[in-house]
C-alpha cells in the first residue's frame, strides 16, 4: 500500500510542478543577489542570505531559510490536505476500501506518502539551491564559509531562543564556549564576523537575556575561528537542518491529514490546516500567550538554525523534535479514531 | 463450488470459543455447531445459500431513515435486481453491503460473514461498483487497474495478465495509453466494471452500471453479467431502470423511500393476470357483444377482458368472431414489472 500511494504521489504532475515551484524561488532570488551583489545586512531578511555572497555553498541553508516559513508549510498542507479529501471527492476511496485496503494502513501510507513529499521537497531545494549557489556564487574558501557562518547567529538566536530562560539549559553552549575559550587566539581570527555577530544577535532577539546572546554570539565565534568547518562538516550540519525541517513539516501534514478525514473538499483540510499554522505564528510572537507558546507547532520551527552553531546547540532542536512528535501521533490517532469510524458516502 | 458461506459460518464459530473457552469446557472446538436463525426468514428459497442476507437494516440520517428494516435476501447464482425511484436508498443500501457506510441498527451477512465486522474477509471475493465509476484521470486506464490490483491483498505475480483480461472482459482490450480524463462516461463505466472484475470476484455487487452506456454498450454489459452468473458469480445489481431489470435479473427486490416493499422472482412478478386483451378493428361490436365481460378499453383502442370460467382466450376467440368481430390479436394480459412497481412504490425523492 505504501509502495501504491507513493507511485500516485511521484506519478502526479502538481507533486513535480510543487517542488519546481519551491526549487524556483531561491533559484530566483539567488540571481538578484548574484546580479547585484546587494546582500541583505546581517540579521536581517532570511537567515544566511547575507553569507552566501561569500560561500555559495551556504546557498542550501539559505534557500531553505526562504521557502521554510510560507512555500514549505503550504505545499505540504495542500498535499497533505489532498490525501484522503481528495480520493474522496474523487470518489477513489470508495474503490480502495473495497479492494480492500484497511482504512488504518491506508492512513498510514498516506502519512508516509505526505514525509517521502516533504522529503523530496527539501532534498530538491537544497541540492537546486547548492547547484545555483555554487554556479553564481562560487564555492568559497574554508575560511569564508567559517566566517561567514557566524553572522547567523543573530537572526538564529532570535528565532530559536526567544523563549529561552533556565541557565541550566542554556549550558551545552557555555560547556562548548568554556573549553574553546581556553583558546587565547580565539577573538582575533574571527574579527571580520565577530562584531556583525554580536550586533545580530542584539538586534534580531530582543527577548534574549542580552548577556547569554552575547555569550552564545562570542562562543559560536570562539569555537569556529579555533576549529573551522570542512566542507564534509557543513554537509552534516546542512543534512541534519534538512532533516530537522522535515520533521518540522509532519505537524503541518498531520494537522492537514487529520482535517482531510474530516472534511471531504481537500481545499478546505488545506485552508484549515494553514489557518493553524497562521494562528500559531501570531501566537509565538505575542508575549501574552507565553503559557502556551511552547507547545505550538511553530514555535521550533527555526531551530534548525542552530545545527551552524558551534557547538550545534541542541536545546531548541530537541524540544522542537518533541512537539512535532506529539502532534504527529496525536493528530494520527484522532485522524484514526474518526476515519475508521467514518461513513464513506461521496 | 462449495457452500462457503455456511463453511465460513462454522469456521466463525469454531474459532471464537477456541480462544475463548479453553479453560472452562463449554465446548470442543470439534463439536458441530448448529447454525441457527434468529427468525425465519421469508420468501428466500431454501435449499439455497444466501449470499447477501441483512436482518432489520436501517440506515438513519437525523431522523430520516435513508435505509429502513430493510431484510433483504439475495440467493447464490441470483441475478438480483435492486430497484428502485432515485433517492430510495439503493445507494446507501450497497454502501452498507460493502462496509463504506455503518449501519444504524440490524444485520448484514454477506458470503456469510458478518458485515461490517468481517468485510476485510469478504470484500476480495467481492467486485464492486458504487455510484459510478473513479479513476485518477491523470494516470492511463491500464494504470488506474494497476494501482488498483496493488493495492489489493492480491500477489504481484500475475498483475499485468489480470489487469489485461479484466480489460479485454470489458471492450476496452484495444484502449491506448491515454488518460481516464479523456475517456468518455462510457468508457469510464467500463473501466470501473473492469476494476471490479479485477479479482475475479464470487460476488458483483454492482450499483447503477450501465449509466452512460449507449445501447449497444447496455446489451454488451448485459451479456456480460449473464455470463459471468453462468460461470458461477452471483450478480446484484441496484438500478432505478425497469428495462434494465427486466431484461437482465432473475429476482428483483423492490425499495421505495427505504423500505424493502417486494422481493420475489421475476417471473413470480411478471404472471398473467388470467384477463385477455384483444385488439380488433370491430371495437364497438366487440364491446356490445362482450358484455359485462369487457372490464376496460385502453387508449390505443383495446379492450381488456375477463373471458368466462373455463373457456380462457380461445373460448373468447369463438364468441367474437361468432358476433362477427373481426379480430387482429388476442393475447393474455401480463403484470409488467412497470406496473408493479408504479402500483407499490411512490415517486421518487427527487420529486417534490
Amino acid at each position: 500500500m505504501m509502495v501504491v500511494e507513493l507511485r500516485k504521489l511521484f506519478r502526479r504532475p502538481r507533486t513535480w510542478v510543487t517542488i519546481g515551484l519551491l526549487c524556483l524561488l531561491p533559484a530566483i532570488v539567488a540571481v538578484f543577489l548574484a546580479t547585484t551583489r546587494i546582500a541583505p545586512a546581517p540579521g536581517e531578511g532570511a537567515a544566511f542570505l547575507s553569507a552566501v555572497l561569500e560561500s555559495g555553498s551556504l546557498y542550501p541553508a539559505a534557500a531553505l531559510a526562504l521557502v521554510l516559513p510560507i512555500f514549505l508549510p503550504v505545499a505540504v498542507a495542500v498535499v497533505a490536505g489532498d490525501t484522503v479529501a481528495g480520493e474522496s471527492g474523487a470518489g477513489t476511496l470508495r474503490y480502495l476500501l473495497v479492494r480492500p485496503v484497511s482504512r488504518t494502513k491506508l492512513l498510514l501510507a498516506k502519512l508516509v506518502s505526505i514525509v517521502a513529499f516533504v522529503v523530496a521537497t527539501v532534498a530538491a531545494v537544497a541540492g537546486t539551491s547548492y547547484v545555483v549557489g555554487v554556479t553564481l556564487f562560487g564555492a568559497g574558501d574554508p575560511v569564508a564559509v567559517v566566517n561567514a557562518i557566524p553572522q547567523i547567529s543573530g537572526p538564529g538566536g532570535g528565532g530559536s531562543s526567544s523563549g529561552g530562560s533556565g541557565g541550566g539549559s542554556a549550558s551545552t553552549p557555555s560547556a562548548g564556549g568554556s573549553a574553546s575559550a581556553a583558546d587565547p587566539a580565539a577573538p582575533a581570527p574571527a574579527a571580520p564576523g565577530a562584531p556583525t555577530a554580536g550586533a545580530g544577535a542584539d538586534n534580531g532577539a530582543p527577548a534574549l537575556d542580552p548577556t547569554q546572546a552575547r555569550e552564545r554570539a562570542a562562543d559560536s565565534v570562539a569555537s569556529l575561528s579555533g576549529d573551522p568547518l570542512s566542507p564534509m562538516d557543513l554537509a552534516l550540519r546542512l543534512l541534519g537542518a534538512m532533516a530537522y525541517i522535515t520533521v518540522s513539516m509532519l505537524g503541518v501534514g498531520a494537522i492537514a491529514l487529520f482535517l482531510s478525514t474530516v472534511t471531504a473538499s481537500s481545499l478546505g483540510a488545506t485552508l484549515g490546516a494553514l489557518a493553524a499554522l497562521i494562528s500559531s505564528q501570531v501566537l509565538v510572537t505575542l508575549d501574552a500567550a507565553a503559557s502556551v507558546t511552547p507547545y505550538l507547532p511553530t514555535r521550533y520551527w527555526l531551530a534548525w538554525i542552530d545545527f551552524f552553531r558551534d557547538p550545534i546547540f541542541l536545546r531548541d532542536i530537541r524540544s522542537g523534535l518533541f512537539v512535532q512528535a506529539a502532534y504527529v501521533v496525536i493528530l494520527m490517532l484522532a485522524a484514526w479514531a474518526n476515519f475508521t469510524t467514518k461513513d464513506v458516502a461521496q | 463450488m462449495t457452500d462457503l458461506g455456511q463453511r465460513s459460518d462454522g469456521e466463525r464459530r469454531d474459532g471464537a470459543p477456541r480462544g475463548s473457552t479453553a479453560g472452562t469446557g463449554v465446548r470442543t472446538p470439534s463439536e458441530p455447531v448448529p447454525v441457527q436463525r434468529a427468525r425465519p426468514l421469508p420468501g428466500p428459497p431454501v435449499d439455497t445459500p444466501l449470499v447477501i442476507e441483512t436482518r432489520g437494516l436501517t440506515k438513519r440520517y437525523g431522523t430520516r431513515a435513508a435505509v429502513d428494516d430493510v431484510d433483504l435476501h439475495v440467493a447464490r447464482g441470483d441475478r438480483y435486481g435492486f430497484l428502485g425511484p432515485n433517492g430510495s436508498g439503493k445507494t446507501t443500501m450497497v454502501r452498507m453491503l460493502l462496509g463504506l457506510v455503518f449501519a444504524t441498527r440490524g444485520e448484514i451477512r454477506v458470503l456469510g460473514h458478518e458485515v461490517p465486522r468481517e468485510v476485510h474477509q469478504v470484500l476480495p471475493r467481492i467486485g464492486a461498483m458504487v455510484e459510478g465509476p473513479a479513476a485518477y484521470g491523470h494516470l492511463s486506464g491500464r494504470t488506474n487497474l494497476d494501482l488498483l490490483d496493488a493495492s489489493g491483498p492480491g500477489p504481484r505475480a500475475g498483475r499485468r495478465r489480470r489487469v489485461g483480461e479484466a480489460m479485454e472482459r470489458v471492450g476496452l482490450g484495444g484502449v491506448d495509453r491515454r488518460p481516464v480524463r479523456t475517456y468518455s462516461l462510457g468508457m469510464r463505466q467500463r473501466l470501473g466494471l473492469a476494476g471490479a472484475l479485477l479479482s475475479k470476484p464470487d460476488l458483483l455487487i454492482l450499483d447503477e452500471p450501465t449509466n452512460g452506456l449507449d445501447p449497444h454498450g447496455i446489451r454488451e454489459i448485459r451479456e456480460l453479467l449473464v455470463e459471468l452468473n453462468t460461470e458461477g458469480t452471483t450478480v446484484f445489481l441496484s438500478s432505478h431502470l425497469l428495462a434494465e431489470i427486466e431484461a437482465l435479473c432473475t429476482r428483483v427486490g423492490v425499495v421505495d423511500r427505504g423500505r424493502l416493499v417486494l422481493e420475489e422472482p421475476l417471473d413470480a412478478v411478471r404472471r398473467p393476470t388470467g384477463r385477455v386483451v384483444v385488439r380488433t378493428p370491430d371495437a364497438d361490436r366487440a364491446a356490445a357483444a362482450l358484455g359485462s365481460a369487457l372490464v376496460d378499453r385502453t387508449p390505443d383502442g383495446a379492450l381488456i377482458v375477463t373471458p368466462a370460467d373455463g373457456t380462457g382466450a380461445a373460448g373468447l376467440a369463438r364468441h367474437l368472431v361468432g358476433a362477427g368481430v373481426r379480430l387482429d390479436a388476442l393475447e393474455p394480459e401480463t403484470v409488467s414489472l412497470e406496473d408493479v412497481v408504479v402500483r407499490i412504490t411512490g415517486p421518487g425523492s427527487d420529486r417534490t
